[in-house]
């Protein structure tokens, strides 16, 4: 087992309360695997990612563990958390590309990002990496702003795994790209699982259709919480939460006309987290919520590895 | 209505001192009639928001020519009441120190200062239900406290307002989650229906094929394709439009492959050529693979 998170919760710290942004969350990633994870905006996504690696200011670890490779990550205590960083968790953050700096050529930057970490830089090992994303050598001697948006991205890849983590977490890694530059990025990514750069990655998108061929499994969260996580085939052919076939059906695949199929959006709005409502945070979405519902539905188990927070499901 | 496009061309001064020049957009030619979305469809950098910016007289064009109705594009107000924009990122249209109904009140003190408050507010109530929003959630509130998807509607509904008859929508759904996404190109369908001609500016092709009944393929701001959407999706002539299409990824199907780009004299180069009818209602820039056209 790469990753167990179990019972994770991680609010803000706001004026007017806690936002629980990440509330009791567990799943479990094999060796090997990319779990996508997807959801609409504000489900807590990028709050799962961050939690993995570094709480920002007004992030609080309220309760959960967190274990790699068997190891509990000390996710609540930013200084031993540096042991890991880099060397064990490695985060692609969203808009990174526009994070790099920009007065710096970028084989100086990624000089002195490794010796601020103490490790020498391996020119050849570098090199071959630049190779298998298909940059030039000649990227080094570049500034960030000479480089196109997918190049950047690609390089950022290459930097974030240069020592090998066990887990990378890639946050909309893709999601401003074009769609062959976003093609060539998510192949890469698969490219530095199996070369073994990365032992696991969670691949952050919104977009379903792109998760269902890059990832192994795919979660999706709603308000904070798991709703349903299954192999990626399963979750696209068959998939057994309201909120997952609902955001399935909202997808208009190339071929499907507003002519001949007027496809739906999801009534309604996702609940504030600052007070989220009690039972399933669905339920004032869901067609087919009833009485039950009023309770909070747990995580079940329904096929092999696929799971499902519903008490309908 | 009917927007015409006559080939189009925007050249910018670029480099330190304007010393260089650059075609973003090359010779294009298309149009837009009443009750019809067009999609324009590209990558990024391709000349998509320059030609929008072209039709909304925010930048002129450098030659060729852009007419709504027979009559040039003009940046003054009687053009505006008939012609208006939405763009990607509904954050920048609004002040946030205001309350996002402000663009309301903007509309009324510029195009119809006579109209009394009461009814104005009964107009603005109504073009905000078009839009499937709730007034009474959505007015009297800052743009922070609204998402993206209804920021995105209230410009919509206030393009409705004016007595629209093109619309010029650049990316606005791109930074929109799918639910919320499906509901704003629906929308669009329905002022087409009601006869408006819309110009769908999109990078995203199941987005534009959802919507469009023509589709314009923009390379390097050059059309290498354009015709029904059916034609174009549906049997695409250009290795780029299959290239683009083959990246496209799919739910229930394996990603395909790039379709190979074999040379030719058209496409080898980054711009293409000429346009010539493949067959009806369907023109290309390239040939079919198998030869390039005499
Ligand atoms: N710094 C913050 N302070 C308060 N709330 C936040 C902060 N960052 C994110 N949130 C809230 O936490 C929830 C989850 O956000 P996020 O993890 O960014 O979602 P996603 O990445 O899925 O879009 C949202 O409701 C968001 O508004
Ligand atoms: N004001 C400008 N000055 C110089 N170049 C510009 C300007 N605006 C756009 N460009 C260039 O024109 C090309 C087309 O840009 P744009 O129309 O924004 O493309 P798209 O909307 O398809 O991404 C790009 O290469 C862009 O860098
Ligand atoms: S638990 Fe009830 S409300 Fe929640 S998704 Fe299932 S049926 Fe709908
Ligand atoms: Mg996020
Ligand atoms: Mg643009």
């Amino acid at each position: 087992m790469s990753l167990r998170v179990s019972e994770l919760r991680v609010y803000y710290r706001t004026l007017k309360g806690d936002v629980k942004a990440l509330d009791d969350v567990s799943f479990t990633m094999r060796d090997g695997e990319i779990l996508g994870l997807a959801g609409e905006s504000g489900c807590g996504k990028t709050t799962l990612g961050k939690s993995l690696i570094r709480l920002d200011g007004r992030m609080r670890h309220v309760g959960g563990t967190v274990e790699l490779d068997g190891r509990e990550l000390p996710i609540g205590d930013d200084r031993r958390m540096n042991a890991f960083r880099f060397h064990e968790v490695s985060l692609i953050p969203q808009y990174s590309m526009s994070a790099m700096n920009p007065t710096r050529k970028i084989g100086k930057m990624v000089g002195e990002l490794l010796r601020s970490r103490g490790v020498a830089l391996d020119r050849a090992e570098l090199e071959s990496r630049l190779e298998l994303v298909e940059l030039p050598r000649t990227v080094l001697d570049n500034y960030p702003i000479e480089l196109s948006g997918g190049m950047k991205q690609r390089m950022v890849m290459v930097i974030s795994t240069l020592l090998n983590p066990s887990l990378l977490i890639a946050d909309e890694v893709t999601s401003a790209l074009d769609v062959s530059t976003q093609k060539a990025v998510a192949k890469a990514l698969i490219g530095f699982r199996d070369a073994g750069f990365v032992k696991s990655m969670i691949f952050v998108t919104h977009d379903l259709a792109l998760t269902s061929h890059i990832a192994d499994t795919v979660m999706v969260m709603y308000a904070g919480k798991l709703a349903e996580k299954a192999p990626s085939a399963a979750m696209v052919t068959a998939p057994r939460h309201p909120y997952t076939r609902l955001l399935i059906n909202s997808l208009p695949e190339v071929g499907v006309r507003h002519a001949d199929k007027k496809l739906s959006g999801i009534a309604g709005s996702p609940p504030s987290l600052l007070d989220p409502p009690a039972g399933c945070r669905f339920r004032a979405r869901c067609p087919v919520a009833g009485d039950e519902c009023a309770q909070e539905p747990p995580v079940a188990e329904v096929e092999p590895g696929h799971f499902v927070a519903c008490w309908k499901a | 209505m009917m927007l015409q496009l006559d080939n189009v061309t925007k050249v910018y001064k670029v480099g330190a001192f304007g010393g260089r020049t650059f075609a973003a957009v090359d010779g294009v030619s298309f149009d837009v009639r009443s009750g019809e979305v067009v999609s324009l469809i590209g990558e990024s950098g391709s000349g998509k928001s320059t030609i929008g910016k072209m039709i909304l007289g925010l930048t002129p064009v450098t030659a060729g020519s852009i007419t709504v109705d027979g009559a040039p594009v003009k940046a003054a107000k009687e053009y505006y009441r008939h012609v208006q924009g939405v763009f990607q990122d509904p954050f920048s249209c609004y002040n946030p120190v205001f309350k996002a109904d402000r663009v309301f009140q903007l509309i009324k003190e510029s195009y119809y200062p006579q109209v009394s408050a009461a009814e104005w507010d009964g107009r603005v109530r109504s073009a905000i239900e078009d839009v499937r929003l709730d007034p009474g959630q959505v007015l009297g509130r800052y743009p922070h406290q609204l998402s993206g998807g209804q920021l995105q509607r209230l410009l919509i509904a206030r393009a409705l307002l004016l007595d629209i008859k093109l619309l010029v929508a650049d990316e606005i759904t791109s930074m929109l989650d799918a639910s919320t996404r499906i509901d704003v190109l629906n929308l669009l369908a329905e002022l087409k229906e009601r006869g408006l001609g819309v110009l769908y500016v999109t990078h995203d092709l199941s987005l534009g094929n959802y919507l469009a009944e023509r589709t314009v393929v923009l390379r390097n701001g050059a059309v290498v394709e354009m015709g029904l959407t059916d034609k174009v999706f549906g049997d695409p002539l250009h290795p780029y439009t299959r290239k683009l299409l083959a990246a496209v990824p799919r739910l229930n199907a394996p990603w395909e492959d790039a379709a190979p780009t074999d040379a030719c004299r058209y496409h080898a180069g980054g711009a293409s050529g000429a346009l010539f009818e493949a067959e009806a209602g369907h023109f290309v820039a390239c040939a079919r693979l198998d030869g390039c056209p005499p």
